[in-house]
């Protein structure tokens, strides 16, 4: 928990601003010394941050109002990724919570299942493409496949782990008034399990991102990867940086995102 | 009056490599409005004695039978209040969400479940907390949400499982007083677990006297105190003082089963897998303890 116990709100407000102040200080340094590098270097593989930059904002956001700044580009490359990711991801989430709960809160099942569980994380997701691309031939099913494949385990795995965790005492006190099998998953081992849940849908949105471009990467006729692919073949190394540039503000913003989501949820389940 | 619950030949052994037996045989019977007492030395198997009258220990052997049915599965009309109130209280939801938790999967409609939480929390003086959590409040605040919690479900027969061990004395003799208001109120039948001999006589119509395990009944002892009991006055009373010498003596006379020693049966009891939750943590080494507490406690004999 980042809550530390302050003496009072403007100063926390205070020391707030000052560590946002320092953190942007170093991005800038970091984003000027890349700037003075790339200018002294002339290396056409290695555009100057202003000119990815640039080349981003013209590429993608100098639409019209009526479309949110977004151009046609946009919503030919960052959009479709962003929807399959987050598709995928929710895919997995569903999945893997509500199996992880079940398999956490029965008995045996999970030692029996626990070394398939092990082996099945351990393959690396990507290894499987060949795999779905005979099965699912290159198109919207096998991006969604990849991508829930490899966001599947963490989540599952940290729901059972958490489903497992339930306090014997509650489960004792809900076995005793007679709570009902629905009432004892949603209202006992789900609010138990959320820390965990919540550990495990944020590795499992990293994960979502590496596998939206990996998929993309080898079979798409639109989004992100596809989009850098292009790029690359067209020795366009400003778009292709363009590319990475957004997918680290992808997944920024999406972790950001999360971690709010996760803070209210914690609050409004107390434990 | 009829006979509420019905407990025959009942015995538990915990299986492992040392089976342990923790109740040897009891039989009791308990009529309708009653509230009977357990007391015996920590350890001795009341709480697994209690768990098995709930269905949530299958006892190895023996019978239990609530209103002349024999239990199987968790009985509707039983709620339990347990002793270690802040685990047993769920923290997420409020202090009418808790009381309203059993009801509704007794299907309870909404407005009435809200009602009944609502007149419930006002029986045991908590008006006006009922939007706060259970973290919130005192630990004597907390196990009055789980009198609560219990009394809202109407039950045919309320297990207390050393209800009021985690409390400090104070606020034990208000709940203690609390326990026996609504009971004449509601007129429930009450089976309540104690280590504390006092606190048996003070409460109970009756009081079963359980040996070191494999428990055993001892004593079936009557307390004729009434139904009007004040903590000073009753405890001052020579019938009081007389009952809490009987039992005490019973407990010390009684035939040593085991040699072990009985901190290794509070081990032991505590330790088959997950059905068990710590149940006797806070006892104290059984009756020494108990007994001291009780002559201190108690006014000048």
């Amino acid at each position: 928990m980042s809550e530390v116990i302050t003496p009072s709100r403007t100063r926390r407000w205070r020391d707030g601003l000052t560590a946002s102040a320092s953190q942007l200080g170093v991005l800038a340094a970091c984003v000027l010394l890349w700037q003075l590098a790339t200018l002294g270097a002339r290396s056409p593989f290695f555009p100057t941050p202003v000119r990815i930059v640039t080349e981003m904002w013209q590429l993608w956001f100098s639409g019209d109002v009526g479309t949110l700044f977004l151009t046609e580009a946009a919503f030919e490359d960052v959009l479709p990724s962003v929807g399959r990711l987050l598709l995928g991801w929710l895919l997995a989430a569903l999945v893997g919570i509500v199996l992880g709960m079940l398999l956490g809160r029965s008995g045996n099942a999970l030692a029996y299942v626990g070394p398939l569980l092990s082996f099945a994380r351990s393959i690396p997701p990507p290894a499987l493409l060949p795999v779905f691309m005979v099965l699912f031939s290159i198109g919207f099913t096998l991006q969604l496949v990849t991508i829930t494949f490899g966001c599947l385990w963490p989540v599952l795995l940290n729901s059972a782990d958490g489903a497992r965790s339930v306090d014997p005492v509650k489960a004792e006190t809900a076995r005793a008034f007679g709570i009902s099998r629905a009432h004892w998953f949603v209202s006992v081992v789900l609010p138990a399990a959320l820390p965990k849940i919540f550990a495990g849908l944020r590795i499992s949105l990293s994960l979502a991102l590496i596998m939206m471009v990996i998929s993309e990467l080898v079979g798409a006729s639109n989004g992100l990867g596809h989009a850098m692919m292009l790029a690359r073949d067209q020795f366009d190394y400003e778009r292709l940086w363009g590319g990475i540039v957004l997918l680290g503000i992808l997944g920024y913003l999406l972790n950001t995102a999360l971690s709010a989501v996760e803070r209210g949820v914690l609050r409004a389940v107390p434990r | 009056m009829p006979s509420m619950l019905e407990v025959s030949e009942l015995t538990h052994t915990y299986p492992g490599q040392q089976a342990h037996t923790a109740i040897g045989g009891v039989s009791f019977e308990v009529t309708a409005g009653q509230l009977t007492c357990i007391v015996g030395p920590s350890g001795c198997g009341k709480s697994t004695l209690l768990r098995c009258i709930a269905s949530l220990v299958t006892p190895t052997a023996g019978q239990v039978r609530l209103r002349g049915q024999p239990v199987r599965g968790v009985p509707e009309d039983l709620a339990v209040v347990f002793q270690d109130y802040g685990r047993s209280l769920f923290p997420w939801m409020s202090v009418r969400g808790n009381v309203e938790f059993p009801l509704r999967s007794r299907k309870v409609p909404r407005a009435q479940r809200r009602r009944r939480a609502l007149d419930t929390l006002e029986r045991v003086g908590l008006s006006g907390a009922e939007d706060k959590y259970p973290w919130q409040l005192s630990g004597g605040m907390q196990q009055r949400v789980a009198i609560a919690r219990a009394l809202a479900c109407e039950p045919a027969l309320l297990l207390m499982d050393e209800p009021f061990a985690s409390v400090d004395a104070q606020t034990r003799f208000e709940l203690e007083d609390l326990l026996l208001r609504v009971r004449a109120e509601q007129d429930t039948t009450i089976l309540l677990v104690t280590h504390d001999i006092d606190e048996s006589v003070y409460l109970g119509d009756r009081v079963l006297v359980l040996s070191k395990s494999p428990a055993t009944v001892l004593a079936d002892v009557e307390v004729e105190l009434g139904q009007q009991r004040d903590q000073i006055s009753t405890r001052e009373s020579e019938l009081f003082v007389r009952l809490r010498g009987e039992i005490a003596r019973t407990l010390r006379n009684a035939p040593q089963n085991r040699g072990e020693g009985d901190h290794e049966g509070s081990r032991e009891d505590e330790e088959p897998g997950p059905d068990s939750s710590g149940e006797d943590r806070a006892d104290e080494p059984a009756l020494a303890g108990s007994d001291s507490a009780g002559s201190e406690r108690g006014p000048t004999e």
